[in-house]
């Protein structure tokens, strides 16, 4: 059972009313223009899921993308784990629908907080995403504009475990390091173990508790004013029932006479895509069906933008300090660097050099003119 | 036609998935959709030309709307100015929910004057300082979130109809201005010329423009794929477009119709087989509108960057009293 958002069509027919031709300039299409372009190049999407083992992460993405991109993970056992520090492994598939292309990127986070001491395990995880800002802004800021790659990640799933009362200290944590870096959606993983009631309480709770630490979630933009009843409703609705607690399945069962994605218990079939049984719907239909443009454009307009900001001003304070002409962008290591690499890395670093120095010199001149 | 998103309706995804549903990727197209009506678009458009060749005119015609500051009826006290000046006005539009914020810049006295050396100067200074302007926006520390684009999208520049050839000025005018902004030459005043005469004409004037290396809008060079070098191959050939603007209505065969009458008939400007200026409009605003756009970002403006970023010294504010050009 799947739901849609509906959207209405703004462009009008062309009628056959020679007044109407007659004042049609022909402008109107331009969405169409803009969109045959996108269409053609492809739109691509970076997810990052995060939270411990065995909530069901992968089996989620796959079931929000109808894919098995897990095919061959290996578990490890509880011993192995013991020395393991988080990683962070990248998947892309690339899907289309109904001549539309994705290129999504699930970048995913094996190792966090599985260990005894959790200790900033977040670490290599701000990291990453920093490092997808700077590599970002130096190609931005390049001569050679053309083939950016957008490797930014524009949309965090966060899972809370269902058996607790609550966040606990690594979930506060976690998100506080990371909710101005990226967009977070709290999920609360496995639902299936809890009643509605238990639900709910958890749900209220974690809304307090986020509030209470003062933790930025992904907000849903609002409503335009001339948006039809029902569509405010639903989206009344989708804000009214965060955090989303979702279930995932990468079987498919039979139950009430169809073939469903589902869990079969003994007591019951749980149905993925049931709205009366979990939130997955809701959140399927929130990430890709109405809200995917907009995370993609407050990770470029907010996030981005608040790391470009922060770096240029350290440069130029850096530079104003030190008098000296040297790159202050804080290089982050790259893993196994050979020769063509360390060419390429050099010749970006004069570049980017020379980028700086003119970068200052607008400032301070833009500084001295306001003075 | 414009080429809407073909539903194919089946999918695929690659990964090996064998279970049930549709995802709903295909939504994105609406919600870009969305945004963009949202936030409106602009198009800065600049007409050069000297006068009196309808300039004005035209772009009433096109946009439907008393878009240029001259009013329909020119004044003839109106003096011709000694330099070229540029003149920008700009009026928001709106159709089918669609708004678009549409600048108009005028350069009257460009070819007007006895000596006309460098007349085209001002015009590529004016064009520079909006490149200049969205660059000293985008190195910004706290930038805009929509940098106010004054860049000229297009350049519409209009060709007397000698009948006879291309004249210097055209030829100098166009060969220094097409690599720093989209060039589309037209052919003014067309209902002087019977149609074969204007055939002929405008081979001379292709064949001139080829001769003289300049590539005009759509470029060769640009074509994204075949898809597309096609459509524009067949553009091209068909270019410059003769046209005949105005923005008086007469009644022929029961249709109110845009047009100009004489006394030997009305000149229909929306009739193909009268003058090129339907095929203009489409070309312009019904499929290439964006397109002008996206090469005057990705292209003209990467290069004038690049060459500004290339340069000694930096970034130097441009003051209003430099009479030298740089280098650019």
């Amino acid at each position: 059972m799947t739901s849609n958002i509906r959207y209405k069509s703004r462009i009008p027919v062309k009628t056959e009313d020679s007044t109407e031709e007659k004042q049609y300039v022909g402008f109107a299409t331009l969405p169409n223009q803009v969109h045959r372009k996108s269409v053609k190049k492809g739109f691509d999407f970076t997810l990052m899921v995060a939270g411990e083992s065995g909530m069901g992460k992968s089996t989620l993405v796959n079931s929000l993308f109808l894919t098995d991109l897990y095919k061959d993970r290996k578990l490890l056992n509880a011993e192995e784990r013991i020395n393991q520090t988080v990683e962070i492994i990248k998947h892309t598939v690339d899907i289309e629908e109904k001549g539309v292309k994705l290129k999504l990127t699930i970048v995913d986070t094996p190792g966090f907080g599985d260990a005894v001491n959790n200790n900033q395990c977040w670490k290599p995880i701000t990291d990453y995403i920093d490092q997808q800002f700077e590599q970002y802004f130096r190609d931005e800021s390049g001569l050679n504009r053309k083939n950016i790659q957008d490797n930014r990640v524009h949309c965090c799933l966060y899972f809370i475990p269902p058996f607790g009362h609550g966040l606990r200290p690594v979930d506060v944590e976690f998100m506080k390091a990371l909710h101005e870096k990226v967009n977070i959606i709290p999920l609360i993983a496995k639902a299936d173990c809890l009643t509605p009631n238990e639900i709910k309480k958890l749900k209220d709770r974690i809304r307090e508790e986020i509030d209470k630490f003062g933790i930025k979630v992904y907000q849903f933009p609002e409503c335009d004013s001339d948006e039809d009843e029902e569509f405010k409703q639903l989206d009344k609705e989708l804000k009214e029932c965060t955090p989303f607690a979702v279930i995932g399945s990468n079987t498919v069962v039979e139950a009430r006479g169809q073939r469903v994605r589902g869990r079969l218990y003994p007591w019951g079939i749980v149905e993925v895509e049931n709205q009366s049984h979990c939130d997955f719907v809701k959140l399927r239909n929130m990430l890709i069906r109405s809200h995917m443009h907009d995370l993609k454009d407050v990770t470029c307009d907010v996030h981005y933008e608040n790391y470009r900001a922060q770096c240029i001003q350290e440069m130029t304070s850096k530079l104003a300090q030190d008098n000296r002409m040297e790159s202050p962008i804080p290089i982050l290591p790259l893993s196994t660097p050979d020769v063509d690499t360390e060419k390429l890395i050099k010749m970006k670093d004069e570049e980017l050099k020379r980028m700086q120095e003119m970068l200052t010199k607008m400032q301070q001149q833009m500084h001295d003119k306001d003075q | 036609d414009i080429c809407l998103i073909r539903s194919s309706g089946t999918h695929s995804s690659t990964g090996g998935s064998t279970l049930l549903g549709y995802i709903g990727i295909d939504t994105i197209i609406e919600q870009m959709r969305k945004k963009t009506m949202k936030t409106g678009f602009d198009f800065n458009i600049m007409v050069v030309g000297h006068s009196g060749l309808g300039k004005s005119t035209l772009v009433n015609t096109l946009f439907k709307s008393q878009v240029s500051r001259r009013s329909a009826g020119w004044a003839r006290d109106e003096k011709i100015p000694k330099t070229v000046e540029i003149k920008s006005v700009s009026h928001v539009i709106e159709e089918g929910g669609v708004k678009m914020k549409l600048t108009l810049v005028d350069t009257p006295g460009f070819g007007d004057q006895i000596n006309n050396d460098n007349c085209w100067e001002p015009i590529s200074k004016f064009i520079n300082e909006q490149y200049e302007k969205f660059l000293k926006e985008e190195v910004n520390i706290t930038r805009k979130k929509r940098i106010p684009d004054t860049r000229v999208h297009c350049c519409l520049y209009f060709i007397s109809p000698t009948g006879h050839s291309l004249r210097q000025l055209d030829i100098e005018f166009m060969k220094r201005l097409s690599h720093s902004v989209n060039i589309i030459p037209i052919i003014a005043k067309a209902d002087t010329m019977t149609t074969e005469e204007r055939q002929e004409f405008k081979q001379r004037v292709r064949k001139e423009l080829e001769m003289s290396g300049i590539e005009f809008y759509p470029q060769k060079e640009f074509d994204d794929d075949m898809e597309d070098k096609s459509d524009n191959d067949k553009i091209r050939e068909a270019m410059p477009f003769a046209v005949v603007g105005s923005d008086k209505e007469y009644q022929v065969n029961g249709k109110r119709v845009l047009g100009r009458k004489t006394a030997w008939g009305v000149v229909e400007v929306e009739n193909p087989n009268h003058c090129e200026f339907a095929q203009l409009r489409d070309f312009l605003i019904r499929s290439h509108l964006q397109d002008l756009k996206e090469v005057t970002h990705n292209i003209h403006y990467e290069t004038y960057r690049a060459k500004r970023l290339n340069e000694n010294g930096g970034l130097h504010p441009i003051s209003s009293s430099d009479t030298q050009e740089s280098n650019l």
